[in-house]
């Protein structure tokens, strides 16, 4: 049986599409792309002033399964990720224990066929334990599937084995996702450095921490020739350099994720917990430089960095308190709301840069867009569609969104995975078939 | 008549100068209680105070606790060794608790900026900041301006000079939005290293010359040093912090020759001021300590939320 979504505007980047299309759909794949397809005996889904896209792939989400899962399970991160109208999240290793050996890799992939909703992605540790010390098995990691390697959230601080990491990758083609910090400028900071943490008393990170890693990685990625993504850029100063680099045509690409686009320090100021993210929240210039980057093509790709923690956690003194927001779940109405309706960016640009070009980064090169034999993973939304973010609607099995109360618009309708309706009209459906 | 309807004091910064001046007043008219020979008033009588101290510290403590004693009020005293945050309670859970006990105000010290904040918005009870991190300490910026109103008789136009480790003190902060909203100029000085970022931005003259700010000050606040800054490498030594900015009278010689000294406490003696400046004819460091109780009947009288009745008869 056939699936046939009619009538919807269909936004497709790569193929720089932008037009009224019907999509028949075949066996989990994308059969045909056109105007007014008559099929006889297809399931039709009328999508009549709605916007058809390639389901959302998000390139940086925290999923605590195994070791973490009162904070998110692989099949409670899947619904979150379903909500959110992402087709495909990555798993970042500081699993516990972490992503550093195929076995993890594995179990991450056997967990994800059970759940069966969203395609799951485990992205290999770059250091054993990650311990920032010895490479961990690539090559294994590399055949067990992971989609890039990491070490989010505990980087690399050794330039040695930084480089090591970065020749070593390119024998397997795959991309080294750095999270640029330098640990000790950055120590027991707990928010951005500047007026708002001189108000508050609290310690700072400057802009400096990230951007001087993220200046030591492009130096690194010169000398290598390797693949190198950098996450989750919050300052202008980070920007220009990656500007600079990619004026130089290096093979470097970038992420922001949208509480560094919408958010500034400012939101510290009420000791909200659901604040505290690293990189921090930095300031309205910052912010500025990110949405032109994003205009510009500096930042490639928008990201969650979905990090669950759970209101016990996180419903402490600011100091105490761990970093991470969640974001799968609001990530597309922050991000239209912020870009598309104040015209940063065209639909067209949003949708490529939440799903073409991050599948294109992670070489899944059969997600992401809609010609004619790619994965049948297609999103249905209505920027029209406004929902308010409350903890009781959110699937995360963790709250903690500095987001709560916010109106978003351009709620995620409709999502179909590898052909099969996984959600109809903003409800999970389990038991739908394959088409 | 200015009026009081806040629930909680936390913070200078969210203050109007009519507020401030209203607690200053307010304050005036306790300070007599305590040179009775009977120092007490009924005023909270029935009332209960808990003070909730996460820090050490002496004379803030004391300081509360008199204050609490001289209006009536019972008074019992948590401290972090004795309580059940060591046991992993949350702080929410342990204020609950407490709030379970029909407490009416609670004191709070705790080393997180905003710990006073939060467990005001979790209870109903009143909560009073006597100090959160490096954020406020609401109370000794007021007993501080209370002290400089006092000898002064005035605070629009007085030069006031913050010295020392400005990046850590929740002194220098509540000083500085106090201050500036009663129409005094604030400068602060002390080693770069212990200067915030945008410290500017905060409305205060910045240097780094130790003579400028003591030249033009009326008043000189000298902060303690944390001595484990220096293993933080925030400045070399003891001995060069104490060349570079503590005050002796030789550096005094520049000063205006009705200057104030000022001092939160404790003093490290020698370090940041020297003995015969600290006790010297200037200095008026035992005059804030006696201010701090008037200020903190004052506080603890408004939050209970009986401004209206007459506080030294009932």
């Amino acid at each position: 049986m056939k699936l046939l979504i009619k009538k919807g505007r269909v936004i497709d980047p790569k193929n720089e599409i932008d037009e009224h299309l019907d999509i028949l759909i075949e066996k989990g794949k994308v059969l045909e792309v056109r105007k007014s397809i008559k099929e006889n005996g297809a399931r039709i889904i009328d999508a009549e002033g709605k916007i058809v896209s390639p389901a959302l792939v998000d390139m940086h989400t925290h999923i605590r399964e195994p070791g973490r899962e009162d904070e998110e399970t692989i099949l409670t991160g899947s619904r979150s990720a379903t909500k959110g109208g992402f087709g495909s999240i990555t798993v970042m290793p500081n699993t516990q224990p972490p992503i550093d050996n195929q076995g993890v890799a594995e179990f991450i992939y056997s967990e994800a066929r059970k759940v069966d909703l969203v395609n799951l992605y485990p992205v290999g540790a770059i250091t054993k334990g990650l311990g920032g010390k010895e490479l961990s098995e690539i090559g294994a990691l590399a055949k067990s599937g992971v989609v890039a390697i990491s070490d989010d959230g505990m980087p690399v601080m050794n330039s040695h084995i930084m480089r090591r990491v970065l020749e070593y990758s390119k024998m397997y083609g795959i991309v080294v996702i750095s999270h640029c910090e330098d640990l000790e400028l950055s120590a027991k900071g707990v928010m951005n450095e500047g007026y708002i943490s001189t108000v508050l008393g609290f310690k700072g990170m400057p802009n400096e921490s990230e951007s001087i890693m993220v200046s030591r990685d492009i130096h690194l990625a010169r000398l290598t020739g390797a693949r190198l993504h950098i996450a989750h850029v919050s300052t202008r100063e980070s920007i220009n350099l990656i500007r600079e680099a990619k004026e130089e045509n290096l093979n470097i690409t970038a992420e922001t994720c949208p509480h560094y686009f919408t958010l500034s320090d400012e939101a510290v100021l009420n000791f909200d917990t659901n604040t505290k993210v690293k990189p921090p929240l930095r300031t309205k210039d910052d912010i500025q430089a990110i949405k032109e980057a994003l205009k510009d093509g500096t930042i490639d790709a928008i990201s969650t960095d979905h990090a669950p923690h759970t209101e016990a956690e996180k419903d402490v003194e600011y100091d105490l308190a761990p970093f991470g927001i969640i974001g799968l779940e609001t990530a597309l109405g922050i991000s239209y709301m912020e870009l598309v309706k104040t015209g940063f960016l065209s639909l067209i640009g949003l949708i490529r840069k939440m799903s073409y070009i991050p599948a294109m980064i992670l070489n899944l090169h059969n997600k992401g867009h809609l010609s004619v034999g790619a994965d049948a993973d297609i999103l249905i939304f209505n920027p029209a569609v406004n929902w308010e973010v409350k903890k009781d609607i959110l699937e995360s099995k963790s709250k903690n969104t500095p987001f709560l109360g916010w109106t978003l618009p351009a709620k995620p309708l409709d999502l179909i995975v590898g052909g099969r309706v996984i959600m109809k009209e903003g409800k999970i459906t389990r038991n739908e078939r394959n088409y | 008549m200015a009026e009081w309807n806040r629930k909680d004091l936390l913070g200078l910064k969210e203050l109007s100068r009519e507020e401030i001046l209203f607690i200053l007043d307010t304050a005036e008219s306790f300070r007599e209680v305590s040179t009775r020979p009977i120092k007490k008033v009924p005023a909270l009588r029935g009332k209960t105070v808990v003070n909730f101290f996460f820090e050490p510290s002496t004379r803030t403590r004391a300081s509360f606790e008199l204050a609490a004693k001289r209006l009536s009020a019972d008074i019992v005293n948590i401290s972090v060794n004795s309580s059940s945050m060591v046991k992993g309670e949350t702080l929410k859970d342990t204020a609950r608790n407490i709030e379970a006990m029909k407490v009416d105000i609670i004191v709070m010290r705790h080393s997180s900026s905003g710990a006073p904040h939060m467990l005001a918005k979790a209870v109903k009870s009143s909560v009073i900041n006597a100090g959160d991190g490096s954020h406020e300490h609401p109370t000794q910026a007021l007993l501080d301006i209370f002290t400089i109103r006092e000898k002064k008789g005035r605070l629009e136009g007085l030069n006031v000079s913050i010295i020392g480790d400005i990046a850590h003190s929740r002194v220098a902060r509540s000083n500085i939005w106090g201050l500036n909203k009663l129409g005094a100029n604030v400068t602060v000085c002390g080693p770069t290293t212990l200067m915030p970022q945008e410290v500017e931005k905060l409305g205060v003259r910045v240097t780094n010359k130790l003579k400028e700010a003591i030249e033009e000050a009326d008043v000189l606040n000298i902060l303690r040093v944390q001595l484990e800054r220096q293993s933080e490498n925030l400045f070399p030594s003891i001995r060069e912090y104490t060349n570079e900015f503590g005050i002796d009278s030789e550096k005094l010689k520049y000063a205006k020759k009705d200057i104030l000294i000022m001092h939160p406490g404790p003093i490290n003696r020698g370090i940041e001021l020297t003995p015969d400046v600290a006790d010297g004819p200037y200095s008026v460091i035992l005059d804030q300590v006696t201010n701090g109780i008037a200020v903190r009947m004052a506080v603890l009288y408004l939050v209970s939320g009986r401004p209206e009745s007459d506080e030294t008869s009932d």
